[in-house]
């Protein structure tokens, strides 16, 4: 007897489902921000789900929750236990679940957005969680960041590098920055942002638009997949002795 | 001394015009019962005990339709006896159909050197409800507890409903944060029945709340009832703390959170 | 093959199902400054293992126990067929669905706090969804289809053992020593400790963890059913237990053995579970 159809438990099958994309990058960089202006810019267009992994408390989903962005219902908060990259890499399992639960509960979905606990620059999605990745850094850790590379610098599918408004203030060079992050990254593409002033991050939005046309093409239109939970539930009483 | 054995009965039927007759009050020394009320009697220990070896028996049978409520006249004080077999104490109680059984005895001290065992089986018919409470107090004043077992297992209509064993005395629990702390008595109470039904189309995603005090907490179980728990540094303070989440239990049938946390109930 | 490598698997604290982020009460015990150093949590593992680890071990091996049986299930269907001329049984009672719900049900039974099956469900799902894929069986897909929403997780676990090989003392096993483990580690992380003074309490703890695991086993051969079937069921009692030919038979006889399993409590635990969900800076599921 093979595997049955009509369950969410086996591998991430990318077909007919939305495509899923993580959110990493150091503390304060600006992820919450960012998953917050990619609702506000793709929310009219996308049906979208976003997990959030706080290291403490659920103050992202719950900013997000307030910030109106996007039906409080379908952001989940995962606890990762103090090892926020664990829950991104080692052990997916639990943001696997918050996923297929917004799909059951919500879906079809376009979108699904994790944002990862801020942790260092060696944090990257595994691929049984992210089919694509961006990592944020922000220029107040200083110019210097780029170049010292890191797996998140120089493998995510895009690199954004956002609070150009306080460049400034921190003297740091964008010129310098992307410079390097061009040498590491190999052509991938790298964009700057300052989602203080652009409140819908809108050349981010646009990559991820391609992301989640191409996603589509190669995939299928999302359909829903539910367990039917609710229905089996309902049928499901435990037998009399 | 010899251990004794006993095996007291109690049974009510309908007496029409939705009343409750006392079918059988069967005491059985000493287990001895009385009836204090219409619907209720209480059960008065004669002589000292239960002591090791004894094996004492109550039946509680409450008839469709009717309702019954149990009480004591004081604490069980279970002490050490000669024999090597630990006393044993066992309820079994059976509601029928849109019956009523309230079972609050006084609470069970085990006193030094005893080793006990209490057995309590509940069959509850699908719509019977029921408050079963229990209090075990580890030992008497500025003494350290004898050993005790208390396995209690309750089905509605032959599925389980709540099936839990009590270790007191043992080496591995006393004392340990994770199973009584500092405390020197544990008590539950059981209210169950159709009021306290989950929902009709279950989400086990999303569990009931409890409801949780200093303490205390009033457990909404998978099926239809709540278990208070508590935690007391003495009998009075346990009491306190069980009649607090009995009444929250009582008052706010255990509601469902909205779906904004995450899918961990 | 006598399932020690996979026993290993299932063990490791790197199994990739979601495990890490589960503190087993410890999270809470420490906010509440009853676990403050090395000497409580001693006593808190111990007292996890003789409640909840008891009870978790008794399960795992039923379920184990269940899954053997249930895999058997192709050859269990030919001789069902083969003795019984009627219409085949419904597809669900032949995979032994039904089964599976009464024994999750049992385990619904063995936990008052709705925090704790909350946990045990999300750990159940997670771990029922990573055993399908490492060791896919027709018992695991059962399961999942019996409990859509995620078994309480020692019956994943006790499934997820049959499936890589592991009988049902392996399983007993695992359950007890995860049921210590993951607390063990979140003192670790909460705490700052020594995390070899840490695992000092755990090896201390290895004749208590066979213990355990032994007596969870002995309760489920021990376990007579109270309404036994005559015909067929009592003979089946140890080794090969085939009790008659009808499923509701089977599952009546099987049910009847589950009663008995331990239900140890610790309210210690059940006031920890739901304290933690007050909790609003949190780093752990539970
Ligand atoms: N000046 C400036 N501040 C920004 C910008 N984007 C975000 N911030 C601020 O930076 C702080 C951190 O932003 P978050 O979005 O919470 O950062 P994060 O990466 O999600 O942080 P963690 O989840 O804690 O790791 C907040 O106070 C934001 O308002 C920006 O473009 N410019
Ligand atoms: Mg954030």
């Amino acid at each position: 007897m093979g595997a049955h159809h009509d369950d969410l438990h086996d591998a991430a099958e990318p077909h007919g489902r939305a495509l899923r994309l993580g959110i990493g990058g150091p503390v304060g960089s600006g992820k919450t921000a960012l998953v917050a202006a990619l609702c506000r810019s793709l929310g009219p267009s996308l049906r979208l789900g976003v997990v959030t992994n706080d290291i403490y408390t659920t103050e992202d989903a719950d900013f997000l929750r307030r910030a109106g962005v996007v039906d409080p219902e379908r952001i989940l908060a995962v606890q990762t236990g103090c090892c926020p990259h664990t829950a991104i890499r080692d052990d997916i399992a639990a943001n696997l679940d918050a996923v297929e639960t917004l799909e059951e509960r919500f879906g079809p979905l376009d979108l699904v957005i994790v944002e990862s606990g801020g942790d260092n620059l060696t944090a990257t999605f595994s691929r049984g969680l992210a089919d694509r990745q961006i990592f944020v850094l922000d220029v107040s850790g200083g110019d210097k960041v780029p170049r010292k590379g890191g797996p998140g610098v120089t493998s995510a599918d895009l690199l954004v590098v956002n609070k150009t408004d306080l460049a400034p203030m921190v003297g740091a060079d964008l010129t310098v920055m992307s410079r390097d992050a061009a040498a590491v990254r190999d052509g991938k593409p790298v964009l700057f942002t300052s989602i203080r002033e652009d409140r819908g991050a809108h050349s981010v939005a646009e990559w991820v638009t391609h992301m989640v046309d191409a996603w589509r093409r190669e995939h299928g239109e999302p359909h829903h997949h539910a367990v039917q939970s609710a229905v089996q539930s309902a049928a499901r009483q435990a037998p009399a002795s | 001394m010899t251990a004794v054995t006993a095996r007291a009965l109690i049974r009510t039927e309908a007496a029409g015009g939705g009343r409750t007759r006392l079918e059988t009050l069967r005491s059985d020394p000493p287990l001895t019962l009385r009836q204090t009320g219409p619907r209720r009697v209480h059960l008065v220990s004669t002589g000292a005990g239960p002591l090791r070896g004894d094996h004492l028996e109550l039946g509680v049978d409450v008839a469709p339709g009717t309702s019954l409520e149990v009480r004591s006249v004081g604490a069980t004080l279970v002490l050490p006896g000669l024999a090597d077999t630990p006393s044993v104490m066992v309820v079994r109680a059976r509601v029928g159909a849109g019956a009523t059984l309230h079972f609050s005895p006084e609470p069970t001290v085990l006193a030094a050197g005893c080793v006990h065992r209490l057995v309590v089986r509940l069959s509850l018919a699908e719509d019977a409800t029921v408050f079963w409470r229990e209090e075990i107090v580890f030992g008497r004043h500025g003494e350290r507890p004898g050993r005790g077992r208390a396995r209690f297992d309750a089905t509605v209509a032959g599925r389980p409903l709540l099936r839990q064993d009590l270790l007191v005395g043992e080496e591995a629990v006393d004392g340990s944060p994770a199973v009584y702390g500092d405390a020197r008595c544990v008590g539950s109470t059981l209210i169950a029945g159709p009021a306290w039904a989950p929902p009709a189309v279950p989400d086990v995603k999303r569990e009931r709340r409890a409801a949780l005090g200093d303490g205390w907490a009033a457990l909404p179980l998978a099926g239809p009832g709540v278990q208070v728990c508590a935690l007391g540094a003495d009998a009075v303070q346990l009491r306190e703390r069980l009649r607090r989440g009995e009444e929250a239990a009582a008052t706010s049938p255990p509601t469902t959170p909205p779906a904004t946390s995450a899918p961990d109930g | 093959m006598n399932g020690d490598a996979a026993l290993l698997l299932l063990a490791d604290s790197r199994l990739p199902a979601g495990g890490h982020a589960h503190s087993g009460g410890v999270e809470e015990a420490v906010r509440r400054g009853t676990v403050t150093g090395a000497g409580d949590l001693a006593r808190f593992l111990r007292g996890r293992l003789a409640t909840a680890g008891l009870v978790t071990a008794a399960l795992a091996a039923a379920a184990c126990e269940l899954a053997a049986v249930d895999s058997g299930g192709s050859a269990g269907r030919e001789l069902r067929a083969a003795c019984d001329p009627g219409p085949p049984p419904a597809d669900d009672a032949a995979d032994g669905v039904p089964l599976w719900r009464r024994l999750d049900a049992e385990a619904d039974a063995r936990t008052a706090s709705p925090a704790q099956r909350g946990a045990a469900r999300t750990q159940g799902r997670l771990l029922l969804r990573t055993a399908r894929r490492m060791w896919p069986s027709a018992a695991l897909d059962a399961l999942a289809r019996a409990v859509p929403e995620g078994p309480h997780h020692p019956v994943a676990l006790g499934a997820a053992a049959a499936s890589a090989g592991c009988a049902p003392r392996q399983a007993a096993l695992a359950a007890a020593y995860t049921s210590v483990t993951g607390p063990a580690t979140a003192a670790v992380r909460l705490l700052g400790l020594d995390p070899v003074t840490v695992h000092r309490l755990l090896a201390d703890l290895a004749p208590a963890l066979e213990d355990t695991a032994h007596v969870a086993c002995a309760s489920l051969d021990d376990a007579v059913p109270a309404d036994d079937e005559p015909d067929g069921c009592g003979a089946g009692h140890h080794q090969g237990r085939q009790p008659g030919r009808h499923p509701e038979r089977q599952a009546a006889w099987q049910a009847a053995r589950w009663h008995a399993l331990p239900g140890h409590s610790a309210p210690a635990l059940d006031l920890l579970a739901e304290g933690h969900l007050t909790n609003p800076m949190k780093l752990f599921v539970s």
